[in-house]
């Protein structure tokens, strides 16, 4: 009852255009039928993202772990609430990152968790870059 | 199944069988001459309705699975189509679905019958805990059941209770990849629970059978808890147990009518008429509300694998009930602490089921720790320790001695469940609403509400004008076709009216000989088109808003009606939130935004959309469509027009439903009065 080999075939890598997205937006992607966000941060944001005591998370990771170096600004996480598999709505929130309507669970501007029933951190896919405006995920 | 029979047919020919299969003994000495307590009250009729149900939802299922197809981009229309032109689709449909909610409500009396009478104590703890199997296998099956329409709550129901499975460490992830046959929930998804909605019925009817063999070995319990000991305890099944269960079984046939017939929707979720949308998340999941209980003790532990645990856990510790609870006396009628006891869990259960469908916020989250507390201490605490400490009244001697002792007490409970019946009814006639000023939708005088509701002719032809004229430019109506407005209970048009409407449209047709499509004027058969080739040009064209399709709006919007109102909707039968709620949104526009809230850029404040940007500018405006019948031409009357209408798109078989309600009803009250005097009659002589 595992995936069939069509499935699998679906779940190829995909490219993604970043240039579109302004400092400050985000988009949502699917791959392999789940929803990634990938974030333009601003300097806030980011800056908000490090300042953090990291041994305090619950799920504890540094921000520089989460992206790319030489690409800070670029967060790309997969959109799924890692408590029950909702999809957390951007922008929202206390940490300004992410908000989980279904249980109340609130991630931060790494995606990071911080609050509520969610036990870890939005995965990272694997991507990479492949220009400095264009990603690779998968 | 109690022994070998000595059953013999007169019939030559069933002679014949029965030396070779004596298939009429087993149902004579299990079904016929079994003898059942004298004392049996009115709540051991569940298990025979719990029988009826079973038939009842593999019948229509069967039936159902026929016009249905498992394919997650065909299964919502399919459902719709169903219900819209299958030959009593509508019917067979409300009957399946309502049907699962009233086969749990059964289960759940029966549960706690078997709880307050002490009926999983030995010797019938194998009895209990195959009851316990057939239990989870309904709520298996009803749960894949639920994700077959493809709505928004069944997509994302099935998405976060998969998911409960990763939280198991090491092996989590890749059972829940296992379940879903993908990387999320999707169409191999669907298909299997298809399949596996489809075989789990017949595995509990198997267990049905193991539960009815061992209640035949031991015997059934009784409100006194003692054994039956001579003839005199004792009545043959056929007819006494057979014509009482029949009574019962009609009564609940009345209540599961009033569903069917008058509610359809009240026990479902308006989300799930919009079709599943992997992007969206809807602001607020609720599971069913059977499952409601264990839901707020999911939420209530603030760790996601304790959650599930204690989720499952307080399923499976009814496995060890009989273990738990070691008192000698088996019912609560002579356990003088435990009936209290027994009557506080029902209550933390009910509010417990209120609380999983409450946002998991503030005070609420509070109450559901603190429930899910006593529910767990009922069977840790409450019942171990009972069985040492309370002191049980005596017990009758035998079960005849019992009835011959017996009291008033029937009346009084009768009494109550009146006074407590009235009280509600008398709270849900004074239909005030109670939360005037807020952003509630006002309520409307609608001709179709109530038990003989009708639509009103006139309002459905100027409400399709509307629509032909004002929305139909954004929002499709792709589920109606133009042969539907000539249908029996529908805006009337006659054949020749119908072929003209729908001349005027122009529709794709092809590709013809030449490969290519081509266009050509609308037959009677055709359905409106919509107005944009797909979701992403209506997203576009519209500021990123993507107007929706109207077929189902007023069933497909809601809005929250609280407590207590929606136990008085039960009886009143209101059911038109949606249409109050449409017809509020037509008519919410304001050009003055009130003080306090911002509107962002491209939005219009409406009083009544959640949130108050909505991205439709105002859409009527007085005297914008001509009518010909003199009806005031105002956004009112233009809102309650198309309200009218879009009600009957989302219902067009509404009219014969009530229609054929009536009668069902007026079937069932002498039916269930004929088997009550059936009843007096052949128990006469055994009180
Ligand atoms: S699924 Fe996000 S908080 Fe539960």
């Amino acid at each position: 009852m595992n995936p069939d080999a069509s499935t699998i075939a679906a779940g190829a890598p995909i490219e993604v255009d970043l240039s579109p997205v302004a400092e400050g937006q985000d988009i949502k992607v699917f791959w392999r039928g789940k929803p990634i966000y990938i974030s333009h941060r601003t300097k806030k944001q980011i800056d908000e993202a490090r300042a953090v005591n990291v041994a305090s998370l619950p799920d504890p990771q540094t921000d520089e772990a989460r992206v790319k170096a030489g690409h800070e600004q670029w967060l790309v996480v997969i959109g799924i609430c890692t408590h029950l598999g909702c999809i957390p709505i951007a922008h929202e929130g206390n940490y300004d990152g992410f908000f989980c309507p279904c249980h109340g669970s609130q991630y931060d501007s790494s995606g990071r968790i911080r609050q509520g029933p969610a036990p870890a951190n939005l995965p990272v896919p694997p991507y990479q870059f492949v220009s400095d405006t264009k990603i690779q995920i998968g | 199944m109690s022994g070998p029979s000595d059953y013999q047919p007169s019939n030559p020919a069933l002679q014949w069988i029965e030396r070779r299969l004596p298939i009429l003994g087993l149902m004579h000495s299990s079904f016929v001459v079994y003898p059942t307590p004298r004392n049996l009250n009115y709540w051991w009729t569940f298990g025979a309705i719990l029988s009826f149900m079973l038939g009842m939802q593999i019948l229509t299922g069967v039936i159902l699975a026929m016009h249905y197809t498992p394919h997650a981009d065909l299964a919502f229309k399919s459902v719709e189509l169903i219900v819209r032109d299958v030959n009593f689709g509508w019917l067979l449909r409300n009957m399946h679905a309502c049907g699962a909610s009233m086969f749990f409500f059964a289960v759940y009396v029966h549960m706690l019958r078997g709880l307050y009478y002490g009926s999983y104590k030995e010797p019938r703890e194998v009895l209990w805990i195959l009851g316990v199997i057939i239990y989870l296998l309904m709520m298996a099956t009803g749960f894949m059941g639920y994700v077959l329409p493809w709505g928004q709550m069944s997509f994302w129901g099935a998405t976060v209770i998969t998911n409960l499975f990763s939280a198991i460490p090491y092996v989590g992830e890749s059972i829940v990849t296992l379940l879903w046959g993908g990387y999320s929930v999707g169409n191999p998804t669907l298909n299997r629970f298809f399949s596996l909605h489809y075989l789990l019925p017949f595995l509990i009817a198997g267990v049905v059978v193991l539960h009815v063999w061992a209640l035949h070995v031991a015997g059934q319990n009784n409100p006194d808890g003692v054994e039956p000991k001579t003839e005199k305890d004792t009545v043959p099944f056929t007819p006494h147990a057979t014509i009482k269960d029949m009574f019962g079984v009609s009564c609940f046939l009345l209540l599961y009518a009033w569903f069917i017939f008058y509610m359809p929707n009240y026990l479902g979720d308006a989300d799930n008429y919009i079709p599943a949308n992997p992007g969206v998340t809807p602001p607020h999941i609720v599971p069913e509300w059977y499952y409601l209980p264990f839901y707020a003790i999911l939420r209530s532990i603030p760790n996601k694998l304790a959650g599930v645990i204690g989720m499952f856990s307080a399923i499976i510790i009814l496995c060890f009930l009989p273990w738990l609870d070691a008192a000698k006396t088996r019912s609560s009628k002579y356990r003088p602490l435990a009936k209290q006891f027994f009557w506080i869990f029902v209550a933390v259960c009910i509010l417990l089921g209120y609380l999983g469908a409450q946002p998991p916020e503030g005070i609420y989250v509070i109450a559901g720790r603190v429930l899910t507390v006593c529910y767990f201490a009922y069977f840790l605490i409450v019942l171990p320790l009972l069985s040492r400490i309370e002191t049980p009244r005596p017990v009758p001697n035998s079960i005849s001695e019992a009835i011959l002792s017996k009291g008033g007490k029937a009346v009084a409970s009768v009494m109550v469940a009146i006074v407590a019946a009235g009280a509600l009814f008398l709270g849900s006639m004074q239909d005030a609403r109670a939360s005037e000023g807020s952003d509630q939708p006002p309520g409307n005088k609608w001709s179709f509400s109530g038990p003989f509701g009708k639509f009103d002719r006139g309002a459905l032809q100027r409400g399709l004008k509307v629509y032909k004229e004002v929305c139909a430019s954004c929002h499709g109506l792709s589920f109606i076709a133009f042969r539907n407005l000539g249908d029996p209970g529908g805006p009337g048009y006659s054949v020749a009216q119908v072929a003209a409407f729908a001349s005027d449209y122009k529709v794709k047709d092809g590709p013809n000989d030449a490969g290519d499509m081509f266009e050509r004027p609308g037959r009677a058969a055709d359905y409106f088109p919509s107005p944009f080739p797909n979701e992403q040009a209506a997203r576009a064209a519209n500021g990123g808003a993507a107007p929706p399709d109207l077929s189902l709006i007023t069933k497909a919007r809601s809005y929250k009606r609280g407590f207590p109102w929606f136990i008085f909707d039960f009886f009143t039968q209101y059911q038109e939130q949606g249409p109050d709620y449409v017809a509020a949104v037509l008519q919410g526009f304001e050009e003055k935004v009130p003080e306090g809230v911002t509107i962002p850029e491209g939005s219009y404040y409406n009083k009544y959309f959640p949130g108050h940007a909505i991205k439709m500018p105002k859409p009527l405006s007085d005297g914008q469509v001509t009518y010909d019948d003199g009806s005031p031409t105002t956004v009112a009357q233009y809102a309650k027009d198309v309200t009218t209408f879009l009600m009957w798109t989302a219902e067009p078989h509404m009219e014969a439903r009530k229609r054929l309600g009536f009668q069902v009803f007026v079937f069932l009250i002498i039916f269930a009065g004929l088997m009550y005097f059936t009843k007096k009659k052949v128990w006469a002589d055994s009180h």
